[in-house]
């Protein structure tokens, strides 16, 4: 029997009403995704890899298609379910960290799993072992004005990983960092992909953050145009 | 002690750069767990600590409004109270009857000469369930004493009076009823008059001088010290024929009878004052010839009760006024607040947005949302509750006024805060719940 892939997507629509003018940022996009792959999502800005992800990341619904995460349908829940799922299986990384300025460190990383429910004991200890694993264990109690880029990069990843998600999806997560600290966040998802088997997807639009990954899909006008093995991965391991 | 309960389950902190492998999260058991309130509250608590002087600004609104309701309710309360107990000292079963309609003010009633001696005998002559009646005459006069002298309220009055009004003696005894006939030249002196006479000496036996007239102190009343009304510790009394003959002269216009200034009398039993009032309005414009067409009274009958309940009505209308006066500013201090909160929810556009795509509800949102304002208003309440509570303190501390912080001042205080923020908590919230996460997340 073969196993359920953990994102399956089969002709996904999404049309955007701007006015009277529809826009149809995907149109017919179907691929699927297995646990512990990491894939680079890529494309020019307005190819419509943004709204590719927000699918992917349950935060907006097709206007048609299927999506099944880990064997279940998501493209027809309500908002609320949608949250659900987010809280339980997604972990975020945004270009510009998103981190809680007034918080330390690990209340920021403790955040998802105050909305999971999880008790305040289990969380802390969770949220540093999560700043652990990220290289941060020194820096829990530090807030993000007091950490260099990466340092709040890595403080988001710990957010990512804090709810042990199935799918860890990062969107242009070297946008805002030079390229040596850059070097330094790609090796850490690389880490994290294949030494915990963790599934991996980033969205960028740089071709060397893309070398990362072991997969590359590019979409172009709302369409998949290419999905190939990246034979030569980069890597600082 | 998180550092220390965390080496605990792992290996110590291995740079990603190290070649250890890296420590593995145990995954989260899908339990389904929802935000706890207690959380709610405490995210509620830090992002309005994050901005002291912002939460505190906006907290002014309210605490000034509570400390205003709670000040104003709590003084109205004891001034209220205050008025009353000096009512029922005086005796809530008294009726006073005086010439002249009433309406005009207290002025009119001396002017009206139309209440006589003779009406006092005619309503003694009813034989009503009462303690009197207790005519009095009298004026203001000098009193001369050999050592001193001071002016003082001089009221003639017959036995009656001090069984109306309940006065007892420090020393010697009160007017009695020979003295009235023979229009005897005595005098009892309230306390404050004989101290201001005689000072610490004995006054009875010694002599003062009223009018021309010398009259012998028989006794002097003891000291009933307060009273705002005019206490009787101010005033002298005389045999009530002795002020009509010898000292004010109150023959009528007509010649026949001596006039009254009042007649006082007290009903033994409450229930009994109506019948009594009825009984003696009847009798009085009988004998003032009034035609029973129900033209008006050329007297007027002061009922205690009734003016005791129409002081009542005053004050407490007057409390509910001050504390609507305090309760609008209440209000604008919920505006206040709400105004703050749609400018932290405008702010924070972008934290709401990262809380939803972490798996945060609508609910889960608009919860911590309406949960600040409440803190705020709630914080604000008790802080201007315990304001509030300083001014009553001090003024019933000082003996100025009984004024007591009351339990439903308090409750009032609370409550209303409480109302003020879920009610203009409740829109800033639900405009952060109802945020799209995308667009919150892009939101700059």
């Amino acid at each position: 029997m073969r196993t359920e892939p953990t994102i399956a997507i089969s002709d996904l629509h999404k049309i955007y009403h701007m006015g009277d003018v529809e826009v149809a940022a995907l149109q017919g996009v179907s691929f699927s995704i297995d646990r512990g792959e990491f894939v680079a999502i890529m494309g020019p800005s307005g190819s419509g890899k943004s709204t590719l992800m927000n699918m992917i990341g349950c935060l907006d619904t097709p206007t048609a298609g299927s999506y099944r995460l880990d064997g279940a349908e998501v493209a027809a829940l309500g908002p609320n379910e949608l949250a659900g799922v987010r809280a339980r299986k997604l972990g975020f990384v945004f270009q510009q960290y998103m981190l809680l300025p007034r918080q330390t460190a690990l209340r920021n990383v403790e955040m998802p799993l105050i909305y999971r429910g999880i008790p305040a004991a289990l969380r802390r200890a969770r949220a540093a072992a999560a700043l652990q694993i990220v290289g941060m264990g020194q820096r829990m109690h530090h807030r993000p004005r007091e950490l260099s880029g990466g340092q709040q990069q890595r403080v988001a990843i710990a957010r990512a990983l804090a709810a042990s998600p199935s799918i860890l999806l990062a969107d242009e997560p070297t946008g805002a960092l030079d390229s040596r600290t850059s070097v330094e966040i790609m090796a850490i998802l690389q880490r994290l992909n294949r030494e915990q088997g963790l599934t991996v997807v980033i969205v960028t639009h740089e071709a060397e953050v893309a070398d990362y990954a072991r997969r590359v899909i590019t979409v172009r006008d709302g369409k998949l145009v290419g999905d190939r093995l990246n034979q030569s991965e980069r890597s600082q391991l | 002690m998180i550092g220390a309960e965390q080496n605990q389950v792992l290996a110590p902190a291995p740079p990603v750069d190290a070649p250890e492998p890296m420590p593995v999260l145990e995954p989260l058991p899908d339990s389904g767990g929802r935000v706890s309130v207690i959380e709610v509250v405490r995210m509620a608590f830090d992002s309005l600590v994050a901005n002291k002087v912002r939460s505190l600004l906006t907290m002014l609104g309210v605490i000034i409004g509570v400390a205003a309701v709670v000040a104003l309710l709590s003084l109205g309360e004891g001034a209220s109270n205050a008025i009353t107990s000096q009512i029922e000292s005086i005796g809530t079963n008294v009726l006073t009857i005086q010439p002249g309609q009433q309406g005009g003010g207290p002025g009119q009633n001396t002017s009206a000469q139309n209440l006589t001696y003779a009406d006092a005998q005619a309503i003694e002559a009813l034989n009503l369930p009462i303690v009197g009646p207790a005519p009095q005459y009298g004026a203001t006069a000098s009193l001369v004493a050999p050592a001193a002298d001071t002016s003082a309220n001089v009221v003639g009055v017959t036995p009656a009076y001090q069984e109306v009004n309940a006065l007892t003696l420090s020393a010697g005894s009160f007017i009695g009823e020979d003295q009235v006939r023979s229009a005897s030249p005595v005098i009892v002196l309230g306390a404050t008059v004989a101290e201001e006479l005689f000072g610490s000496g004995q006054a009875v036996g010694q002599t003062v001088r009223v009018e021309g007239q010398t009259l012998r102190v028989i006794g002097v009343l003891t000291a009933e010290g307060g009273g705002g009304f005019g206490s009787v510790d101010d005033r002298a009394f005389v045999p009530i024929t002795v002020a009509q003959q010898r000292l004010f002269g109150g023959r009528t216009p007509d010649g026949s009878g001596y006039q009254v200034s009042s007649i006082a009398l007290s009903v033994i039993d409450a229930d009994d004052i109506d019948t009594v009032q009825a009984r003696i309005e009847a009798l009085l414009r009988e004998r003032h010839d009034l035609p029973a067409d129900g033209s008006e009274d050329d007297f007027s009958v002061l009922n205690q009760a009734s003016f005791l309940e129409t002081l009542t009505t005053i004050t407490s209308l007057f409390t509910l006024f001050l504390g609507a006066v305090a309760a609008i500013s209440l209000l604008v201090g919920g505006i206040g607040i709400m105004n703050i909160m749609l400018v932290s929810v405008t702010e924070r556009t972008r934290e709401i947005g990262l809380r939803k795509a972490v798996g945060a509800r609508g609910g889960d949102i608009l919860l911590q949302f309406v949960v600040e304002a409440l803190v705020l208003s709630l914080t604000g309440g008790l802080l201007g509750l315990l304001l509030g509570s300083v001014i009553p303190l001090a003024v019933t501390i000082l003996g100025l006024l009984d004024a007591p912080v009351t339990l439903s001042a308090a409750l009032i205080a609370i409550g209303f805060s409480l109302a003020v923020g879920l009610f203009f908590g409740i829109y800033p919230a639900r405009r952060a719940a109802r945020l799209d996460p995308i667009e919150a997340l892009r939101h700059d």
